[in-house]
Order: C-alpha cells, then structure tokens, then sequence
C-alpha cells in the first residue's frame, strides 16, 4: 500500500547565487494525496518544475517506480506519467473546452504523424475513444454543460476544473497539481477540494502546492514544508499542525493560516 | 459551412483557375495577366509556407531565404549538371526542408519578437551567400535557365517541352495554378487533421502542450520545414519562369511580404495566405497609377486595414454577420491569433 511511487532525493536548483530548493529529499506513495507548502519565494514552484523536468535539477534526483525522470525532456516525463497542470489557469484559449480536453489525449496516442495528417484507421479509431473519453471526464468534473464553449469564455472556477480535465486527459500515475485552489471562494474551494479527492479515487497520485491553508490541511494525507529552499518539516498534517519550525517560518501570520 | 456548400465552392473555385481565367484573358487579348497571376500563385505558396510557423505561433519573416536557396538549388542543378526542371523542383524543396531543419534546431527555440529578429536576417545572411559563393556566380546571378522540358512516362508525353509550346506563359500558368491548388489542399488538410490541433496546441501554449506530452521541439522542426519547403518550391519555378536568379531575386522585403499576405488575408484561415497575396499584388499595381504617392497610399490602407480588420479580411463576412446576429453562441467568436493574447505569452518567459 505504501509503495514510494515518486522519491525525491537531495533535490538542489541554484539560479546564479540564490539557492531555490535546497537539498530536499521525500518520497511520494502510491494514491497518497502530498501538499508542499511554505512561505512566498520557498522554492514550492521552482520543485515543481524540477520534477516535472521542466528545469534541469543542479543536483540531486528525482526518481519514478526506481527510474531516475530528471534530466529527461518534459514530454518524456509526461509520457511516463507524471503531469504537471500550471499555476496560472493555462488552457488552450482558443480551442472549445472539449477540443481541449481531446486534445489532451495526446499521450495515449499511438498513431504516427503522418498517420494524423492522412487519418490512418488508427488514428481515426483513436479520435473516436478521445472523444467518448473527453466526455466522460467532462461529466466526472461537471464541465459537460460547457463543452462547446470556447475555452477563453470560461470563467475562472471552471477554467481550474479544465485545467484538472487536461491533467487527467493524460491518464497521469501522478498529478502535479499547482495552486488548484488560489483565488476561488470558500464554497468554491469545498467543491475544488471534492473535486481532487474524487481524482484520487480515481487511482491517481496527487501532489499539490498550495496557500489555502484550511483546504491543504482538510484534503492531504501528509504534508511537506518548504522554507527559504529546504524542506523543514514533512508529516501528516496533525503533526504539521504542531510542529514548533513550521510556526516559525509563517510567524506573524501562522495563527489563522495554518489553523492554530 | 455544410458539406455540399464545400464542395461547390471548391468546383467553382477550380473552374474559374482553370476554365475561366484562360478563356477570359483569350477573350480579352491580355497575355500579361497570365504572367501576374503565376506570380500571386508561386506568392501563394511560399506564403503559405509561412502561415504554417504562424500556425505554431512563430512569427516568420524570413521566408525569401528559402525562396532564393530553391531558386539556386534548382537554377544550378539545372544549368550545371543538367538536370531536368521536375526533378530539381522536388530536390530544391527537400533541400530547403533540410537547411530549415538546421536553421531550425537552434532558432526555433525562440519565441514571439525574438524569433522574428533572427528569421528577419535569414534573408540576407542567404543573399550575401549567393554573392560570395563560386558555384552562384556572384552578383552577375544566373542567367538564361533553360525552359522546363517534357515529362515522359512509357513514350507517352504527360508534359511537353516548354520551349516547343507557343505559349509556355499558359504553361507556367498552369503548372503554378496547380501547385497552388495542391498546396493548399494539403494544408486544409493539415488544419483539419489532429496534426493541425497539435500545431494548435503549440500555438496557444508550449508549455501545457509539453505536458501533455507533445513532442513540443520535433513538432516545430517539422513544421519550420514544411513551411521552408513550400518556400523552396516556389522559388525554384520562380526562377525557372524568369529564366534567371540573383542575390537580390528575394530580398527582405519580400520576405515581409510574404508574412504580411499571412496577415491580411487573415491567420485563422487556411486560405489567408491566398487571398492575402491576391489582393496585396493586386492592389499595389492598381495604386501604380498614383504615381509618387503609391506606397504612402498602400502603407496607409494597410494600416487601416490591420486595425479595422486584425483577424484579417476573411474575417469580413463573419464580422458582418455577427452584427446582424449578435445573439450568436459566443462559442463561435472569433479570436485574434495575436493581438488579444496576454503580452508574456509571446515573449520568452524567465
């Protein structure tokens, strides 16, 4: 039950002189839901980033089922299951929600190019699951209302969900989930949170960063704490809750933010 | 548009390229019209090349580079080593395809402003290689290319040989007016396949289509060289029909002409680049009669054209109809590929 799916060692990113994360080592399990959280500028996007390799680690590993990911090209890593969503609401714009989402299917594709452009049997056939697969996830996420709607005329609770549908378009082992519940109200967050628990039913690890700190200490099974790079604390979020450092670093504001 | 609408659009589309053109310029006796509409065809298709790196969300102003490279390539295999016309016209696109690739692997990891400076000196990097090369002959260019001769398949002649035709004009015409209608069959094929939603995907944001597992680099590559390839092509019968090529038979401006047909004709639409091409060649020889102030004119209505019209004038008939229904599904509306977008999506991002 609590096989490492995703281990994170000695995790190093320098930009020039600043060290952005510094030494950080966890391990993701199987179907855990894990939040990084931390103050403003702790590094929690710039991890993101290295694990989706995106950004190439300046030390340290990221491994997935044992295979070392970082290092490869982000597609790649993608390709092997771990898909990142982004911070801001990035969508295609300019494509209807469902196109998006069909799109999305990319990775499951296994016709050729070429085979796109001549529309081989198989890529036709394909075209046809991602079609009925789309809709499924729209209807799991809601969104089946809207599927016609150009994604630019979304607003911006739903342009979270699709961000999800996109995601899960990918058939991800893990989510990398950045930010799902920034700038939404409480009834929106209670929903967003629904939402990502009913992912991970879905069989799907999640690890997400996060400021809201009520819904992170509601949703995740542990918690690991990032402060100015370096990880200062990891535990279940009842130990979080307690540890003396994490008080520290939101000192000032860690009364009402972290729910004590 | 429904199916039937299509294809009665298309039919009559290749009835008046076909049918209606010759027999209008017989009727009238202008000959000299057979040789403008070759070369808004060849314009055409070289602009086309160029709304594809629009259509993965490059802004390509170097597309004259690839023209004069096809223009030589076929000019010096055909001159040199004598090679046939047709067999060159393929090799100077594959050549074009394959210097695009290189150009390629290194630029096209730039994006929006950045991306544009570079292909902008392309163009004259490739000009001031033609002047020093040996095997280019310099600025004296290359002159009296033979016309193309004829294709023979078991004895039978498919083509004649364009020096026996009485008018190897019609000819050219011909051969340009289907080129062009083949290439932009295959690129209304392209936008309408996954391959186009993939283009798509990359267009609107790299970084998401990366996630999603789009080979985001091998996918622009291939594009890039498509749209070179075209370029290629139409530079090589370019040169063919004027029988000669020189350092300066495409030069920058050419290569913003060829980006500004993308633009006028509208970059959401597949058949842009031709309408583009039509109506910016037509419209700067009807301004010719307005002597000294033809390009204050021409640069003006441009201008206009581009702030009344961003989506370009395909976007015409859409727009007039959205004002006589506005009760329209927004799902519909019509977005600007560039001009509505957030300034940091096009500018390399930290």
């Amino acid at each position: 039950m609590t096989a490492e799916l995703l281990v994170i060692e000695g995790l190093t990113r320098r930009f020039g002189g600043l060290i952005a994360v510094d030494d950080v080592s966890f391990a993701v399990n199987e179907n855990e839901i894990l939040s990084v959280i931390g103050p403003n500028g702790a590094g929690k996007s710039t991890l993101f980033k290295l694990i989706a390799s995106f950004l190439r680690p300046t030390r340290g590993e990221v491994r997935f089922r044992g295979e070392r990911i970082s290092g490869l090209a982000p597609h790649f890593v993608a390709r092997k299951g771990v898909v990142r969503t982004f911070q801001e609401t990035t969508i295609f714009r300019g494509m209807s929600v469902r196109d998006n989402v069909i799109v999305a299917h990319h990775l499951r594709s296994r016709a050729s190019l070429a085979g796109f452009y001549f529309g081989s049997a198989r890529a036709r056939q394909e075209e046809e699951e991602f079609g009925r697969s789309a809709d499924e996830i729209l209807a799991f996420l809601g969104l089946t209302p809207l599927a016609g709607e150009l994604a630019s005329n979304l607003p911006h609770g739903h342009l979270r969900a699709l961000g999800i549908a996109i995601g899960l378009a990918t058939d991800p082992k893990v989510l990398l989930l950045d930010e799902p519940f920034a700038g939404m109200n409480h009834e929106e967050t209670g929903r967003a949170v629904e939402l990502v628990s009913a992912v991970r039913r879905r069989g799907v690890t999640i690890l997400l960063v996060e400021h809201d700190m009520p819904a992170v200490m509601k949703i995740s099974d542990r918690i690991v704490v990032l402060n100015f790079g370096e990880k200062i604390a990891e535990g279940t979020p009842g130990q979080i809750q307690k540890d003396a450092r994490v008080i520290e670093a939101y000192l000032g504001s860690e009364d009402d933010s972290i729910g004590i | 548009m429904p199916l039937a609408a299509k294809i009665a659009a298309t039919l009559i589309f290749l009835a008046v390229v076909f049918a209606g053109v010759p027999w209008l310029i017989a009727i009238s006796g202008q000959w000299d019209l057979y040789y403008t509409l070759t070369s808004v065809a060849l314009l055409s298709i070289a602009s086309a090349g160029v709304w594809i790196t629009f259509y993965i969300g490059r802004i390509n102003i170097g597309q004259g580079a690839y023209a004069l490279i096809g223009g030589y390539v076929s000019a010096i295999l055909v001159s040199s080593y004598g090679v046939s016309f047709w067999l060159t016209l393929p090799i100077a696109g594959l050549f074009c395809a394959v210097v695009s690739v290189l150009i390629g692997l290194p630029i096209l990891r730039l994006r929006g402003v950045y991306f544009a400076m570079v292909t902008l000196i392309l163009t004259e990097v490739v000009r001031l290689t033609t002047l020093a090369l040996p095997v280019t002959n310099g600025a004296r260019g290359m002159v009296n290319l033979p016309l193309p001769g004829s294709i023979q398949l078991f004895g039978l002649t498919l083509v004649p040989d364009f020096a026996t035709l009485a008018n190897p004009r019609r000819a050219f015409y011909f051969l340009s007016a289907g080129l062009m209608v083949i290439c932009f069959a295959g690129l209304y094929r392209l936008v309408h396949s996954r391959f186009g939603r993939l283009c798509q995907s990359l267009q609107q944001n790299e970084e998401l289509a990366a996630s999603i597992g789009v080979n985001v680099a091998f996918l622009r590559i291939i594009a890039y060289g498509l749209s070179s390839l075209l370029g290629g092509i139409g530079g090589a019968i370019f040169a063919t029909i004027s029988q000669s090529i020189y350092p300066s038979s495409f030069t920058v401006t050419d290569s913003v002409n060829f980006m500004l047909n993308c633009f006028l004709g509208g970059l959401g639409y597949v058949f842009g680049p031709l309408v583009g091409t039509f109506v910016l060649y037509f419209g700067w020889d009807f301004l010719f009669r307005t002597g000294e102030y033809q390009l204050l004119i021409f640069s003006t209505v441009l201008i206009a054209l581009m702030l009344v019209l961003p989506n370009g004038l395909l976007s015409l008939p859409l727009l007039r109809r959205a004002r006589h229904a506005p009760t329209q599904p927004s799902g519909k509306r019509l977005i600007p590929l560039e001009a509505e977008r957030p300034a940091s999506a096009s500018v390399e991002r930290g």
